[in-house]
């Protein structure tokens, strides 16, 4: 596991804390969902920082309220081919304004990253050998030309509102 | 084309051109039905698909798998049509696929 | 028609210098065939029945002389010298190698082509009526909202891993040619009370294994929104279909078992929220993409001596000019259909020296545009009559000339299990069989308008379901089994076939078909009273009958 962030591997200084164990109270741990639901109320008043795992498929509405108590939201590709977090990552930033790390996990593949992170993610937890090798020898795929706006800031192109580049 | 007794033999398609390819005796892919190697029993069969799995782990055939096939006075015939297809190439051009090469 | 520009060209080279470096990564193994599947199936490749095959995408069908001959020439050096035109109005080569591809890219990035997105759980070519900005019934040329549409969904980031395949229809005629309530998303281009134009929204369209018709979502969008409200579809699709079942993933699936008016109210619900944040489409913007499509200037001709004689005197010529024909909105001119249906040959087959034939035509005759329609077949949509002799002419010479449009040997046909890896039955032969049956003569003609569509497996790419006669290649026991269905329809009287009972062998098949269309005959108020309509008034029974009873010893 490898943490991939502004085009380089870095530190992870947070920690996944699994259903029923106890997180430590200065915080840097990764909730389950269902977990924060239950025990939420052992955080009231606390400021140690957080952050959420959320399964594919969980209305955001469900955890809207809190978005800013966290400070990182981790959303879970369980196979590359299953993409509904690719449009819960654009709502939680264009929707519902987080501003917070958004961190896809799971079967992150090379050749996904860039969309991933013109859908708002900017941290990618890596998994498979492969891209992880591929990344540290030649980092993500950078395409410039898009034919749709992104969550991060591109220029439109000429006359065509839906055409952008990097900005 | 009901022949002989139940054989079974191994196919993939080779990484490179997508052409269909037998496995023969030898353990070398080949091109056509008649050189493949055909199993009397299915575990013999899935033994093989064994080894032929190494050939895809070396990329070198794709989507390799057993099928029934039976001896024929012509040689070995597949015994499912879909089998028969691939062996021979679309039934619509009879100058397109293996079956032009052994005209 | 549509031109790249700057940023459109180096947007499709980006993609082939990515897939040649996939493919190099592949052949050298560092990426298993897993790994590398998606990467192939998003620029069109699959691995088939013999070989692989590529798709390449004709946006909404329309091609201009110089991409036809490129097609050629692919067909010539890096396949067998065929192509075949699909019922997505795309083409597909049967034998390309893998290590050839990317080069086979490249040229069709040297003519504004290319494959991506023909393949993969994304949106797949945009579709259009193939007589568009031709035909005398249309509103307005439904092409640049599908080239719009083509743009903005490629490589989109959000819906590129949707839980299945997604594709989109527009029309913009009365006559719905684009099959439009079959599709994902169908948009039909419509007036409103007050005059504006805009789309009527279809979905949940399809066929495949539960074949089902577009529930109708909106009745008027105004085409300042169109991409706002297909995000909202595609999002809510994307959240919420299933993914647990390939069979039940596409959103026919969603809209039926979440029901068509809680569906309306996610997608104006999430239209609603979107549309502050999303772009909506400037007129200024549609004006620049409708300019590219600005339709030849024609002039009406009153007279057309050289047209009206020929016909006069050759009756092979003709019965051309009455099926394969369309009347032009401007007099004097024609939309002509070049059937790829040739009596016995391969449905939406076409040899390279064909293809090459067509393009010079379109140069010399026909303002340098082609289209490719679902029904497999090419289009010259803007031809003068006069012209329409020479053109006959060469199509004759080059075995293009088949006067069945629209006729009982105008057969769609999927490829079906002498190409196709899903396939569990022939299609081709059974078509080739049927259209040697009743040709294209005069019974032919006297049968009148009758759309056969043959698919190879319940999947259904042959559209058998909307076909006036469906047939269904299934696998019993080893052996190939067809079943048919009756009543089909694919235009704006959709209607799913259904079953006449148990399938047939594929001996029996095209006695079966005969009998069917013996009943027509018999049926039948006058010639007018074409099969689908006869269809409709007498209904399954004496078809059944016909069918049925016979192969019980009766004789016909």
């Amino acid at each position: 596991m490898a943490l991939w962030k502004n085009g380089a591997f870095v530190d992870d200084a947070w920690r996944e804390i699994a259903e029923g164990e106890d997180p430590p109270p200065a915080g840097h741990v990764i909730l389950p969902l269902d977990w924060w639901e239950q025990e939420r109320d052992a955080f009231e008043g606390s400021n140690a920082p957080l952050g959420l795992r959320v399964a594919p498929g969980v209305p955001i509405e469900r955890f809207a309220r809190d978005i800013n108590r966290f400070a990182l939201i981790e959303l879970v590709f369980p196979k590359f081919g299953d993409g509904r977090a690719f449009s819960m990552a654009r709502l939680l930033r264009e929707r519902h304004g987080f501003r917070g790390e958004l961190r896809a996990t799971g079967d992150v593949l090379i050749d996904q990253i860039q969309m991933m992170a013109r859908c708002g993610f900017d941290t990618f937890q890596i998994s498979d050998a492969t891209t992880e090798r591929l990344l540290r020898e030649r980092g993500a795929p950078a395409y410039k030309r898009f034919y749709q706006p992104g969550a991060t800031p591109e220029a439109p192109v000429d006359s065509r509102p839906w055409a952008r580049r990097p900005g | 084309m009901r022949a002989g007794p139940m054989h079974y033999a191994i196919s993939a398609n080779r990484l490179r051109d997508g052409i269909v390819v037998f496995l023969g005796a030898g353990g070398a892919w080949v091109e056509q039905l008649a050189q493949a190697a055909a199993y009397p029993e299915k575990e013999q069969a899935e033994a093989a698909l064994e080894g032929a799995r190494g050939d895809e782990k070396r990329n070198l055939v794709v989507e390799a798998f057993v099928f029934p096939v039976r001896q024929s006075p012509a040689g070995l015939v597949a015994d499912h049509i879909r089998d028969a297809i691939r062996a021979a190439g679309p039934s619509v051009y009879r100058d397109h696929g293996k079956q032009a090469e052994t005209r | 028609m549509y031109r790249y520009d700057e940023f459109d060209a180096a947007f499709v080279a980006d993609r082939v210098s990515a897939f040649r470096d996939q493919v190099s990564r592949r052949l050298s193994g560092d990426m298993t065939e897993e790994q590398f599947r998606p990467h192939r199936l998003m620029n069109g490749l699959y691995l088939q029945l013999h070989a692989y095959m590529l798709r390449v995408a004709v946006p909404y069908g329309t091609l201009n002389a110089r991409q036809m001959h490129k097609l050629a020439h692919i067909a010539r050096v890096y396949d067998k010298g065929f192509g075949h035109f699909t019922t997505r109005q795309n083409i597909q080569y049967n034998w390309p190698a893998l290590s050839d591809v990317p080069a086979i890219l490249d040229e069709l990035a040297s003519v504004e082509m290319h494959a991506i997105q023909t393949s993969g759980n994304c949106i797949r070519n945009v579709t259009a009526d193939h007589f568009a900005g031709a035909a005398a019934d249309e509103i307005e040329d439904p092409r640049p909202y599908a080239e719009i549409l083509r743009q903005w969904s490629s490589i989109h980031p959000e819906f590129t891993f949707l839980p299945r395949k997604f594709k989109i229809a527009v029309n913009g005629a009365d006559w719905d040619r684009a099959a439009i309530q079959v599709h994902d998303i169908g948009y039909q281009i419509v007036r409103n009370e007050a005059g504006e134009v805009g789309f009527a929204v279809y979905v949940g369209g399809g066929l495949g294994r539960t074949p089902m018709i577009a529930r109708k979502l909106r009745d008027f969008l105004p085409k300042a929104d169109l991409l706002a409200y297909t995000q909202a579809i595609v999002r809510v699709y994307n959240l919420e279909g299933r993914r647990d079942n390939k069979y039940k993933a596409r959103i026919k699936i969603l809209v039926h078992e979440k029901g068509v008016d809680p569906m309306r109210e996610a997608v104006e619900a999430e239209f609603a929220a979107a549309s502050r944040e999303f772009i909506s489409l400037p007129a200024s913007e549609i004006a620049r993409i409708k300019s590219y499509f600005a339709p030849p200037a024609l002039q009406a001709r009153a007279a057309c001596d050289a047209y009206e004689a020929r016909r006069q005197t050759d009756p092979r010529f003709a019965a051309f000019a009455a099926n394969n024909v369309h009347p032009h909105r401007v007099a004097g001119h024609g939309v002509v259909t070049i059937s790829l249906k040739p009596i016995g040959g391969v449905p939406g087959d076409a040899t390279a020296a064909q293809m090459d034939a067509v393009a010079d035509l379109a140069a010399r005759y026909g303002h340098d545009e082609i289209r490719v329609s679902h029904e497999q077949n090419l289009v010259l949509p803007h031809v003068a009559l006069d012209d329409l002799p020479a053109i006959y002419d060469e199509l004759a010479a080059n075995g293009l000339a088949t006067a069945n449009a629209g006729l009982i040997s105008d057969i769609i046909a999927c490829p079906g299990l002498d190409y196709c890896a899903l396939a569990t039955a022939r299609s081709i032969p059974i078509a080739q069989r049927i259209s040697e049956r009743f040709g294209e003569g005069e019974r032919a003609r006297d049968i009148g308008e009758l759309k056969i569509k043959i698919s190879g497996c319940i999947n259904a790419c042959g559209h058998h379901h909307v076909g006036h006669i469906g047939i269904l290649g299934l696998e019993r026991k080893g052996v190939e089994t067809y079943q048919i269905t009756l009543g089909g329809s694919g235009d704006e009287t959709c209607s799913l076939g259904t079953l006449t009972g148990p399938g047939f062998s594929s001996e029996e098949v095209v006695d079966a078909i005969e009998r069917i269309v013996n009943v027509y005959m018999s049926v039948r108020t006058d010639r007018s009273e074409d099969f689908l309509a006869a269809y409709r008034r007498v209904g399954m029974q004496p078809f059944k009958e016909a069918l049925y009873e016979t192969s019980k010893g009766a004789d016909i």
